[in-house]
């Protein structure tokens, strides 16, 4: 096992496990950052209902365009997303019903809309499927060019890098920019949106803000990672963090750690896990980054220092 | 034969024996799974059930891999129907758990149960994929459902079970209505309230499991959640609304099933969601109750007979009248001549509203309590509203007032 190690980080890990890794960490915090505000918000299923709106928008974008080039397909899984939010809202204000029943019948009529047009169309000529929409591909966006740790410094490797690596670390650097630039106001609005709104703070679009945010993560993880991690993601780290303080600060700080540790720990044991019991095959990373988040989580609420509810004895 | 002759001899079930079962086996599932909907709906806790769907796929792994390990080929129904069963519950209880025991809300707890358990389930999908028995064990059908290929001891076990679980649903149904609306009084009727919302999530699992095979686990939210809602656009009563989202279900299993049976390229689950999605635009549109058709008549109505009221007290206290809409109404229903002077039965009408509003008025004063002055919407003439006895009591003040005044 310890030569496993060694070899392990050697070439062979920067060509084929270093930019995978990366990616799923990248994914990993983009989801956690807004997830954060989304659980306290009480909208922990938003995240839900975007990553399942994203296929039907990547496939309609698949059949105006006729390509699966990044561009188009963000902005069609992007316009779903925003349409899925507006008929959430009209179901809800046109049957009168809660919330969750609204988002419920979209997403599902959505996804259902997508996967049928996915089988109704001819994609066999490329590569797009529902496997695929809940799958992620973490596993094949290696670093072909990659022939060690150098590799890093050398211009022409760097420019064959997968292009979800660079992709999710612009909407990482554009999620932090929001988060950072609106802390105060993010804070305030979703602790007490009445005094937001009465210091003057525009709550309605704060929030609106919040929801695009959420639903570029999402759409950015997603052609990497899948619907599961992105799922995963948006609720786990931050309900783990969730139970380990406080304060805001330093539960956004815990989420990222949290989706950190899951993102390593979840593509090292899907990948080398079953060769430690001598299969040779690998398992799918998106499900087991997921499984890891959710064993984080389970620890939490058993020994998390702020599991209870403030104010609530601890039951006899 | 045709796509369209296809349909419409499956439609009646003439297209043979097995699409037939299927057929029926997909509706009664949609009857159940459209009365089990209603009640979790009407309890506000419809995302419960996306997490107990979700949480059915490591359980389908699980016993694939038992069964296959004690030498059967795995994909047994009823073993993977238990299976699921059993790994659904824990993830019910992992909900409920994570919701009581900790200070997280039930929404995080549902999104967590669902990742986590898909994500688990999906790892054990990959290992069967590499096991030797595995590689054409189908299981990932179980994701989005389908029903071509499907034996007809499968089909039957389907039907069996949603039936039974529709017998389930009508024996609890008063209990589980009066949970619905109202848990506090429910217990003190002695009604077990926790037991009543476990079998309510129970149903909703059962329905899960028996829906795996045709609906698939990511879209069997969809027949528990669009039914109810749907129902909900035509009544405000339960039991009207129970009916409506059994039957909506189950005609969207049955028009789905046919459907996909007529076209092989098109997957049952999806097909069966949109066709209930279907029978809701439908509603939403066209609904007596609550469809946007008739939210928009009755607030055209509504705003006219304001104008009209509006314009009359304006004629009465022979104020000038601007508002076009206002002239439009009162020259249309012969209040006013085109010049704008009110005709002879302008002027009884507009003194009869004054009269009306003078009468409001005194009733205010002498009569604050009187549940009509709550009621009133400052358009319903007053004799709908009150006792003659009563107008001729508040018109005896009136003339009175009016004497002490001369």
């Amino acid at each position: 096992m310890i030569n496993d190690l060694i070899t392990a980080l050697g070439a062979e890990f920067v060509q084929l496990s270093l930019t995978p890794i990366l990616i799923g960490v990248l994914a990993a915090i983009a989801c956690a950052l807004p997830g954060n505000f989304l659980l306290l918000r009480r909208q922990a299923l938003i995240g839900d209902a975007i990553s399942h709106v994203v296929l039907p928008g990547i496939v309609a974008a698949f059949l105006v365009t006729g390509t699966i080039s990044a561009i188009p397909m963000m902005l069609g899984a992007g316009a779903a997303a925003i349409v899925a939010v507006v008929m959430i809202e009209v179901v809800k204000r046109l049957g009168r019903v809660e919330p969750g029943a609204a988002m419920g019948l979209v997403f599902t009529t959505l996804f259902a809309a997508g996967v049928l047009l996915l089988e109704m169309t001819d994609t066999s000529s490329v590569h797009i499927d529902v496997q695929h929409a809940l799958l992620g591909n973490l596993e094949s966006l290696i670093w072909f060019d990659a022939e060690g740790w150098s590799s890093l410094l050398d211009p022409q490797a760097l420019a064959t890098l997968p292009p979800q690596l660079p992709r999710l670390a612009i909407v990482l650097v554009g999620i932090m920019l929001f988060i950072g630039l609106f802390w105060k106001e993010l804070k305030i609005s979703t602790f007490d949106a009445a005094f937001a709104g009465a210091i003057g703070i525009r709550t309605g679009i704060l929030g609106f803000a919040l929801v695009v945010c959420t639903a570029i993560a999402a759409v950015a993880a997603f052609d990497a990672v899948g619907s599961i991690i992105v799922i995963a993601m948006f609720v786990c780290p931050p309900a783990s963090a969730r139970l380990m303080t406080n304060q805001l600060g330093r539960q956004v700080a815990w989420s990222v750690l949290f989706a950190t540790i899951s993102a390593i720990l979840g593509y090292v044991f899907a990948g080398y896990g079953p060769g430690w019991f001598g299969s040779p095959y690998a398992v799918s990373a998106a499900g087991m980054i997921a499984t890891i988040s959710g064993i984080i989580m389970l620890l939490t609420c058993l020994f998390g220092p702020q599991r209870k509810r403030t104010g609530q004895q601890a039951e006899a | 034969m045709s796509f369209v002759d296809y349909f419409i001899s499956a439609l009646f079930l003439q297209a043979g024996y097995n699409s037939a079962l299927v057929a029926v086996g997909a509706g009664l599932l949609g009857l159940s799974a459209g009365s089990a909907g209603a009640f979790i709906f009407l309890r506000k806790r419809a995302l419960v059930s996306d997490a107990i769907s979700h949480a059915t796929l490591p359980g389908v792994g699980l016993a694939f891999m038992i069964m296959v390990a004690f030498g059967s080929d795995g994909r047994w129904l009823p073993g993977l129907i238990i299976g699921s069963a059993i790994s659904s519950a824990i993830g019910l209880i992992l909900v409920e758990w994570i919701t009581r025991k900790t200070r997280l809300t039930e929404d995080a707890a549902i999104g967590a149960v669902l990742s986590v358990f898909f994500g688990f389930g999906i790892v054990l999908l990959t290992i069967i994929q590499t096991m030797s028995s595995g590689r054409q064990a189908g299981l990932e059908n179980f994701l989005l459902g389908a029903t071509a290929g499907m034996l007809i001891s499968e089909a039957t076990t389907i039907a069996i079970a949603g039936a039974l679980a529709a017998g389930f649903v009508f024996l609890l149904r008063r209990p589980m209505t009066l949970v619905a609306f109202d848990p506090e009084y429910a217990a003190t009727t002695g009604v077990n309230v926790r037991n009543i919302d476990l079998a309510m999530m129970g149903l909703a699992l059962i329905v899960t499991v028996i829906g795996l095979k045709i609906v698939g686990l990511i879209l069997i939210v969809a027949l528990l959640i669009i039914p109810p809602v749907t129902a909900r656009l035509w009544t405000n009563q339960v039991g009207k609304m129970i009916g409506i989202s059994a039957l909506v279900g189950g005609v969207s299993g049955y028009i789905g099933a046919v459907l996909s049976a007529a076209e092989a390229s098109i997957p049952t689950g999806p097909i069966i969601v949109l066709v209930a999605f279907g029978f809701f635009m439908i509603s939403a549109l066209f609904s007596p109750l609550r469809g946007a058709l008739a939210s928009a008549l009755r607030h055209h109505k509504f705003q006219r007979r304001v104008h009209r009221r509006q314009g009359l007290l304006a004629l009465a206290r022979r104020e000038p009248i601007y508002d076009g809409l206002t002239l439009r109404i009162l020259r249309r229903s012969g209040m006013i001549r085109r010049d704008g002077v009110a005709t002879l039965r302008g002027r009884a009408a507009s003194e009869k509203a004054s009269r009306d509003e003078a009468r409001w008025a005194v009733a205010r004063r002498i009569l604050p309590d009187d549940s009509a002055i709550e009621r009133y919407d400052g358009l319903t003439p007053i004799e709908q509203m009150m006792t003659s006895d009563q107008i001729a009591e508040i018109d005896r003040m009136i003339a009175e007032q009016n004497g002490a005044k001369a």
